[in-house]
């Protein structure tokens, strides 16, 4: 078995070659990923949110609910730190 | 933290830094509609300001802001951009769809005042959080470590 992991390895990082082969280029505007919701977010997030900075348009409006995750992740965090470390000392 | 930091030199420094860094948050915050910033960077910049003080002054209640004050902001924060995305709700919205606040203005400027409450709510949350964890990680004087 241990005589295996060498040509897996290669094996497997041929195949992520391969397939970087087929990613889309840098900055390129035909990428699906540039085709879906970007042109919409690029064109219309000024008139729609009334915010010019289209990064946070997407933040905090479109994308909201993700940012409320991202901030309910860094709560839990506090909160595990508090329950955990910070409490113990002050009994 | 067994002793404080704190020198004449320090202090004096600190004395003229902590307003600018308040007042820098603040400006991140309410410019992050305009330019790269938000509630998450304001409130690093808060958390970094009252940890600050705390390391010069070497007492874990500066400004009032205990551990518990602390963990009331943390949860504060987070209930806040959970409220308003429960007040859209509530007016007839989607949730976190801030056109359907109830404020006399156009659907774009309400949806950007409900940008800037949610942002205010990351800045809390996240100044409260940081400074949970700096003092969870620090047993001041006089407390057992």
């Amino acid at each position: 078995m241990k005589g295996l992991a060498g040509p897996a390895l290669a094996l497997v990082g041929m195949l992520l070659v391969v397939a970087a082969q087929g990613l889309p280029a840098v900055g390129d505007a035909t990428a699906p990923a540039a085709r879906h919701v970007a042109p919409r977010y690029i064109e219309r997030s000024h008139a729609e949110t009334g915010t010019p900075n289209f990064v946070t348009a997407v933040l905090a409006d479109y994308r909201g609910y993700d940012t409320l995750g991202e901030t309910t992740v860094i709560f839990t965090a506090g909160l595990a730190c508090f329950l955990l470390l910070g409490e113990g000392k002050t009994r | 933290m067994r002793a404080p930091f704190g020198s004449p030199v320090l202090d004096a420094a600190c004395r003229l830094l902590v307003p600018f860094l308040l007042l820098f948050a603040l400006y991140v915050l309410v410019h992050g509609h305009d330019s790269p910033g938000g509630g998450f960077q304001s409130g690093t910049l808060l958390a970094g300001a009252v940890i600050l003080v705390r390391l010069v002054r070497g007492h874990p209640g500066g400004w009032g802001l205990e551990r518990r004050a602390a963990l009331g902001l943390a949860c504060g924060g987070v209930g806040l951009y959970a409220a308003i995305g429960l007040a859209s709700l509530v007016f007839g919205g989607h949730y976190l769809d801030y056109s359907a606040l109830p404020l006399p203005l156009a659907a774009a400027s309400r949806r950007a005042l409900g940008i800037l409450g949610i942002e205010v709510g990351v800045t809390l949350g996240v100044t409260g959080v940081l400074v949970l964890i700096f003092d969870a990680l620090v047993a001041w004087e006089g407390e057992e470590a």
